[in-house]
C-alpha cells in the first residue's frame, strides 16, 4: 500500500493561493506609509509562492518518472 | 478593536485552504483498510513528512499566540523554550529513545509502559493524557473562536463548529494520514504567512539595530538593563536581573532539562508522528529533522513579539503599537492579529489568517487523532473489549474522532465560561508530563525499575507538584490557581514562569528518588527476556550503517547540538 506524494497538493494549494495573491496584487494600493511600507507585498510574495508550489510540482513529477507511480507513497523519503 | 474587513480575495484564499484539508481526508479514505492504516499510517511515512508533522503538530495555539506574546513581555529570552529546551530534547528522544518506542512495536506511549512495566503504570497514563488531550483539543478550539470573534467579527459559536466539523470530517475520513499530511501543508502555511510579517515589522523598526536600540529602552523603562530583551543569557545570573523572573539553574533544570524532555520525549501527541515512520532510521530521524527548522522557529513566532513591544515603546515610520486591555495592561495576545492587520493588505491579509487558523486547526487534530488511538488501544482494546476484531478497532477509532470532538467542543463551551481554565491546564499538564519523564529514564535506562516504584513514583511526582504549588506562588497572584492553596505560601516566586519551572523541578525530583526508592524495596516481576528491547542493557545497540553522515541519527543529532549552539552564542 501507498499513499500519494503530499507534494502534489502542497504544489498545487501554493500554486492556487499565489495566484489568488498575484490578482490581489494588481489592485493593492502602494503607500510610502503605514501598510506593507511602500512594498506591493501581494504581488512579490504572490509570485514567491507560485515559485515554490512550481517546484514542489516539478519535484513530485521527477520522483514519479524515476520509480513510477506505485511508489510515490515514498516520495522524498527513503526506504533506508 | 474594529473587526478587520475581508476582501473577496481573502475570503476565497480560505475557502481554497478548507477545500484543500478536506480533499486530502477524501482521497486518503480508501486507502484507511485496518486500524494500523488509521491509527499509525500503516508505518509508511517518509522522513520529511514524518519530521515536518512533528513539529507541525505541537504548532498549536500556545506556539503561535503565546510564543509571540512571551517574545513581548520577554524579549529575546523566549527562545530559551527552542534552544534549550526543545532542540536538545529532540535530539535525545531520537537517539537514545525512539528505539525503545519503534522498536518494541508498541503502538503508543501508554503500550510502552504497559510492556515495561505493568497495566495500572499504563492505565494512569492512559487515562490522564486522554483528558488532558481532548481538553487542550476544546482550549485550543476556544482560544481560535475567541480571537476570530475578536479580529473578523465573527460568530463564536459558527467559529467552534465549523472548526469542529472540519477537523472532524478529514481526520475521521484520513486518520493520522490525513492529520499528519494536513499538518505539513500548516508548517508550509505558517511559514509562508509570517515570513512576510517578520520581514516587514523587521524594516519598520529599522532592523536589527533599530530593534536592539529601541528594546533597551523598553527595558529601561521597566527598570533592567538596557540589554535584557536583546540578550537571551547575559542577564540570567540572578532571577531579578532579567523579565522572565529566572536564574540559569531553574532554566536548565527546570526548562532545559525537565519540562522540555517531559513533554518532546513522553508526550504521545508528538511521539506518534515518529511511530508512523516507514523504518527504524526514519523514526529515529523524524524528531532531528523536525528540529533544524524548529530552531529556527523563535525568527518567526518570537521576533514579531519583540519587534511589537519596541515599536509600541517608540514607535516607527507605519504608527504600530499594540493595544491595552481593560485593566490598562499591554494585550500581548495580540501580537500577530495587531501585526497581520496592519501590515498586511488584502489578499496576503488572508494568507495570513489562513496561515492562524492552520495553527490552531493542527493543534487540534494533533491532540484528536492522539486521543482517539490512546482511547481505542489503550483503553477500549486494554479493558473493554480485549479480543476485538480489527475492523471494529477501526469503527472504534472513527467514533472516538467524533466522540474526541465532541467533548472539545464542551471543553470549548466549559472554558468560555471559566477565564481559569487554561492556567489549570497548563499546570495539570506540568504537573503529569515532568515526573513522567523520570519514569521514562529510570525505565529505559535501570533495568531493576520495577512496575510497582514506577507507579508510586509516578503518583507521588504528581503530588509533589501539586503540593509545591499550593505552598508558593508568583508574585501579585490574585487567585489560588496560581498557587498557595494550601493556605500558608512558604516562598513568592518573581514570575509564574519561575513557579512553574521550580514545580517541575520538585516533580521530577521526587518521582526520581521514590522510583529508585521502591524499585530497591520490590521485586521485579519481568524477566530480563520481556525487557528485551525495552531497556538500554538488554537490547542489542544499533548499528547505524548508513553511508552518508546525515542520515545516522548519532552524527545528525551532534550537527542538530552544533547549530544550536551556534546560535545560544550568537544571541548571548
Amino acid at each position: 500500500m501507498s499513499f500519494f506524494d503530499l507534494r502534489l497538493p502542497l504544489g498545487w494549494l501554493f500554486v492556487v493561493l499565489g495566484a489568488l495573491i498575484v490578482c490581489a496584487g494588481f489592485g493593492t494600493q502602494v503607500t510610502s506609509e503605514g501598510m506593507s511600507l511602500g512594498w506591493n507585498v501581494d504581488f512579490l510574495w504572490g509570485a514567491f509562492m507560485i515559485g515554490f508550489g512550481v517546484v514542489c510540482l516539478w519535484l513530485a513529477r521527477r520522483y514519479a518518472k524515476k520509480h513510477g507511480p506505485s511508489d510515490v507513497g515514498n516520495a522524498g523519503g527513503d526506504r533506508s | 478593536m474594529k473587526p478587520i474587513q475581508l476582501g473577496l480575495v481573502d475570503g476565497a484564499i480560505l475557502v481554497v485552504y478548507f477545500a484543500f484539508v478536506l480533499g486530502i481526508g477524501f482521497v486518503l479514505k480508501r486507502h484507511m483498510r485496518s486500524s494500523t492504516d488509521f491509527f499509525l499510517s500503516g508505518r509508511l511515512i517518509p522522513t520529511w513528512v514524518a519530521g515536518l508533522a512533528f513539529l507541525s503538530a505541537n504548532l498549536g495555539a500556545q506556539e503561535v499566540i503565546g510564543m509571540a506574546a512571551s517574545g513581548a513581555k520577554y524579549g529575546i529570552m523566549t527562545s530559551h523554550f527552542y534552544w534549550v529546551g526543545a532542540i536538545p530534547a529532540m535530539v535525545f528522544v531520537a537517539v537514545f529513545m525512539m528505539p525503545f518506542y519503534y522498536g518494541s512495536k508498541a503502538r503508543s506511549v501508554p503500550e510502552y509502559l504497559k510492556l515495561r512495566f505493568d497495566e495500572k503504570t499504563r492505565a494512569l497514563n492512559a487515562m490522564t493524557f486522554a483528558v488532558m488531550t481532548v481538553f487542550s483539543s476544546g482550549i485550543s478550539m476556544y482560544a481560535m473562536a475567541l480571537l476570530l470573534n475578536l479580529i473578523l467579527g465573527w460568530d463564536f459559536n459558527v467559529s467552534v463548529w465549523l472548526s469542529a466539523i472540519i477537523v472532524l470530517l478529514y481526520i475521521s475520513l484520513g486518520g493520522l494520514t490525513s492529520a499528519i499530511y494536513n499538518e505539513v501543508m500548516q508548517f508550509f502555511l505558517i511559514v509562508a504567512g509570517f515570513a512576510p510579517l517578520v520581514f516587514l515589522g523587521l524594516r519598520d523598526v529599522g532592523g536589527w539595530s533599530g530593534l536592539q536600540m529601541r528594546l533597551g529602552e523598553v527595558a529601561t523603562a521597566q527598570h533592567f538593563a538596557s540589554g535584557a530583551f536583546s540578550y537571551s543569557w547575559k542577564f540570567m545570573g540572578h532571577a531579578a536581573d532579567n523579565p522572565m523572573g529566572v536564574e540559569w539553574l531553574a532554566m536548565l533544570m527546570g526548562l532545559g532539562f525537565v519540562l522540555s524532555f517531559g513533554y518532546w520525549c513522553t508526550d504521545f501527541l508528538v511521539i506518534q508522528r515518529a511511530m508512523a515512520a516507514h523504518s527504524m532510521a526514519a523514526a529515529r530521524r523524524t524528531p532531528l529533522v523536525a528540529a533544524v527548522p524548529k530552531m529556527l522557529f523563535p525568527f518567526l513566532v518570537i521576533l514579531p513579539g519583540m519587534i511589537a513591544i519596541a515599536l509600541t515603546q517608540h514607535s516607527g515610520a507605519s504608527g504600530f503599537a499594540l493595544p491595552n486591555k481593560a485593566d490598562g495592561s499591554l494585550n500581548y495576545d495580540l501580537v500577530i492579529p495587531m501585526m497581520l492587520r496592519h501590515y498586511f493588505p488584502s489578499g496576503i491579509l488572508g494568507l495570513g489568517l489562513t496561515a492562524l487558523m492552520a495553527s490552531f486547526m493542527s493543534g487540534m487534530a494533533g491532540n484528536v487523532t492522539a486521543f482517539n488511538t490512546v482511547w481505542t488501544y489503550d483503553i477500549y482494546q486494554a479493558y473493554l473489549r480485549p479480543k476485538a476484531h480489527d475492523s471494529t478497532l477501526l469503527w472504534m477509532g472513527r467514533a472516538a474522532t467524533v466522540v474526541g470532538i465532541v467533548i472539545s467542543v464542551g471543553a470549548a463551551y466549559f472554558a468560555a465560561h471559566f477565564n481559569n481554565i487554561m492556567d489549570l491546564l497548563q499546570l495539570v499538564f506540568a504537573f503529569v508530563n515532568a515526573p513522567l519523564f523520570a519514569t521514562f529514564l529510570l525505565g529505559m535506562f535501570w533495568r531493576r525499575t520495577t512496575g510497582h516504584a514506577a507507579f508510586t513514583g509516578l503518583l507521588s511526582g504528581i503530588l509533589a507538584a501539586a503540593i509545591h504549588h499550593g505552598l508558593t506562588q508568583p508574585i501579585g497572584a490574585h487567585t489560588l490557581i496560581k498557587g498557595g492553596w494550601l493556605g500558608h505560601v512558604l516562598r513568592i516566586y518573581p514570575s509564574e514562569m519561575a513557579q512553574n519551572f521550580w514545580t517541575a523541578i520538585f516533580a521530577w525530583t521526587t518521582c526520581f528518588a521514590v522510583t529508585i526508592l521502591v524499585s530497591l524495596a520490590t521485586t521485579r516481576k519481568k524477566s530480563d527476556t520481556e525487557l528485551a528491547g525495552l531497556v538500554w542493557a538488554l537490547t542489542p545497540h544499533i548499528a547505524e550503517t548508513e553511508t552518508v553522515w546525515y542520515k545516522r541519527p548519532f552524527m545528525l543529532g551532534m550537527f542538530v547540538l552544533v547549530l544550536v549552539l551556534i546560535l545560544n552564542i550568537i544571541f548571548w
